[in-house]
């Protein structure tokens, strides 16, 4: 278990490579000059060009601007926003929790919505409420995260004020956001908590347990659910991933700091390294959660240990 | 019986076919049922409720929501086709040649695709939109470019199951040639679920599109962009629900209809993975 363990972790390190090697080679897809693109919104002098060329060590050979940006990297050090002249990695630090706090309450949201929904699809399959659980779930899963939100706020802030429309801080400001992002993954978990349930549920251990005389809900609960959960679990990684994405557009709707207004701002003003920065830091955090949901996994499941 | 008859008995399916078909109707014909210019301007009329001279209102600026909503169809569905065709002209000979030939250079593009999937969601199609100007086209490009990963995967693990056919080995050994064996015995097994998850693609590339404008990202104004009319109607929400709900509720219809096409499709091409 544990050389598995460290395996996949070391298996870890030449997709992180791959990651900072395509993040660095953004600069060079940008068509033109990046520097004349990144400060065009300014007047500037050819010394100013150069100086800011040589800031971001873009006169240097391309190889050891590559290995800068990963040692730089390595140590934390994502270089300076163009716009704010403050470290990347300061502005990172500054909104990372709360796009982890809005991921993990839509996470939350996810799976309280997305569990129930599945199990009771499941339970009463191809009666009327299996079609209307799945037909919930679809409209989930076709919904625009933006358009669910502009919805939420004019229901719930606009008419009932029962919870803010913009802003970030505190409890009440969390809610609405998070319903929003967590729905569309909910749809994704109901979806796949009742076709893993329906396979369950055909498997002989189940039969077994209801012929030694178990009640239905003991049944579900304790052989059959636990056992539907573990491929949720694998999605799980995969629907992280997807928050941390979706929280850009999220964030945007609810005018709520962090990372995904950070990212943005920063593509519009064309703040190269704010924006390489902010790439840089959620695809890794999803990769290393990746390597996290596979350990858990097998631990889970020990098909996957042995297999 | 045949797939096309099947679908049809398909009750989801079914209700897909006609959401895009009355969808597809309308943006074809959008220039002349719109009754009114969408971009043309008239700010006499701005705010206007729905229902009397304007059937879904007019927006801030005066112009007509349907007629905005009408030509959003027209642009959504072809941004959708575009990206989609981008990412599976790119992805399936990639996967194609990658899952029948292996050795290196499999390893060597496994390795790029597993790199490209570590960015999670939209965050690919940002990383690439960045580096490009705002605009609808970049954005075809982007959301187009950020699927091929999915694509290629899917393909190659396609190829690499059809592969070990016998009748793969058969045809090999009365001397067809790999561009024989890949046409005839390899590509008819990769239609069918390409075909399910380019349907599902579309839905995807639409949703990633229309973000992206309305992040402002994408297609500029005065352009009638359902993602742009959304981001605009926002600032309106108080006293003009209408702007903003008519273009989502476009997004949303046109992605319905191709989640219930794909898992339609799905159900028939492939009773295997039928829940």
């Amino acid at each position: 278990m544990l050389t598995w363990v460290l395996r996949r972790i070391l298996a870890v390190v030449p997709v992180l490579f791959g990651v900072t090697l395509a993040v660095f080679s953004m600069l060079f897809l940008v068509p033109g000059d990046p520097v004349k693109m990144m400060l065009a919104e300014f007047v500037t002098t050819p010394d100013q060009i150069a100086q800011m060329r040589a800031q971001l060590h873009l006169d240097e050979p391309v190889l050891r601007q590559y290995g800068r940006f990963v040692a730089s990297a390595a140590r934390g050090d994502l270089g300076t926003s163009i716009r704010s002249r403050r470290p990347v990695t300061t502005e990172i630090g500054e909104n990372a929790g709360s796009t982890a706090q809005l991921a993990v309450a839509a996470m939350l949201v996810a799976v309280a919505l997305g569990v129930p929904l599945g199990l009771l699809a499941a339970l009463a399959r191809n009666s009327w409420l299996d079609v209307a659980s799945m037909g919930t779930a679809l409209l989930g899963v076709s919904m625009p995260s933006f358009w669910l939100g502009l919805l939420l706020i004019f229901v719930f802030s606009l008419h009932l004020a029962w919870f803010p429309a913009t802003g970030g801080g505190d409890l009440p400001h969390l809610v609405l956001p998070s319903v929003t992002l967590g729905t569309i993954a909910a749809a994704i978990i109901a979806r796949l908590t009742r076709s893993s349930m329906l396979e369950v549920l055909g498997q002989d251990y189940v039969r077994t347990a209801r012929a030694k005389g178990l009640g239905g809900f003991a049944v579900v609960v304790r052989h059959a659910l636990k056992n539907a959960l573990i491929p949720i679990i694998t999605i799980f990684g995969l629907q992280f991933g997807n928050l941390l994405a979706g929280a850009v557009i999220v964030e945007t709707v609810f005018s709520r700091p962090g990372l995904g207004r950070l990212i943005v701002g920063g593509i519009l003003s064309k703040d190269f390294p704010l924006v390489q920065g902010v790439v840089l830091f959620v695809a890794t955090v999803y990769v290393l959660i990746n390597v996290l949901v596979d350990v858990a996994y097998a631990y889970a499941d020990p098909r996957i240990r042995f297999g | 019986m045949s797939v096309a008859r099947r679908l049809a008995r398909h009750r989801g399916a079914l209700v897909g076919i006609v959401i895009l078909a009355v969808l597809a109707v309308l943006a074809l014909a959008a220039p002349w049922l719109s009754p009114r210019d969408p971009i043309r301007t008239a700010p006499r009329a701005a705010l206007q409720a729905p229902g009397g001279a304007y059937w879904l209102g007019s927006d801030q600026l005066g112009r007509d929501v349907a007629s905005r909503v009408l030509h959003g169809a027209r642009i959504s569905l072809t941004v959708g086709l575009i990206s989609v065709s981008i990412a599976v002209g790119l992805g399936a000979p990639i996967g194609l040649v990658s899952g029948f030939y292996g050795g290196r250079l499999d390893a060597l593009i496994m390795r790029v695709i597993d790199v490209l999937l570590a960015f999670p969601g939209i965050l690919l199609a940002l990383a690439i939109v960045s580096v490009l100007t705002p605009g609808l086209t970049n954005v075809m490009l982007a959301v187009g470019l950020s699927a091929v990963p999915t694509y290629a995967r899917l393909v190659r693990a396609t190829v690499l199951s059809a592969r070990e056919n016998l009748y793969v080995e058969a045809a090999r050994a009365l001397g067809s040639r790999d561009p024989a064996i890949l046409r005839r015995d390899i590509l008819p097994n990769v239609v069918a679920p390409l075909v399910v998850t380019a349907t599902l693609g579309l839905g995807t590339a639409i949703l990633a599109a229309a973000a992206l404008s309305f992040l402002g990202l994408g297609s500029q104004p005065p352009q009638p962009e359902w993602g742009r009319m959304l981001s605009e109607g926002r600032d309106y929400l108080r006293e003009a629900w209408w702007i903003s709900t008519f273009p989502g509720l476009g997004i949303m219809l046109t992605v319905l209809g191709m989640n219930l096409l794909g898992d339609g499709l799905r159900d028939v091409l492939d009773p295997r993975l039928e829940a």
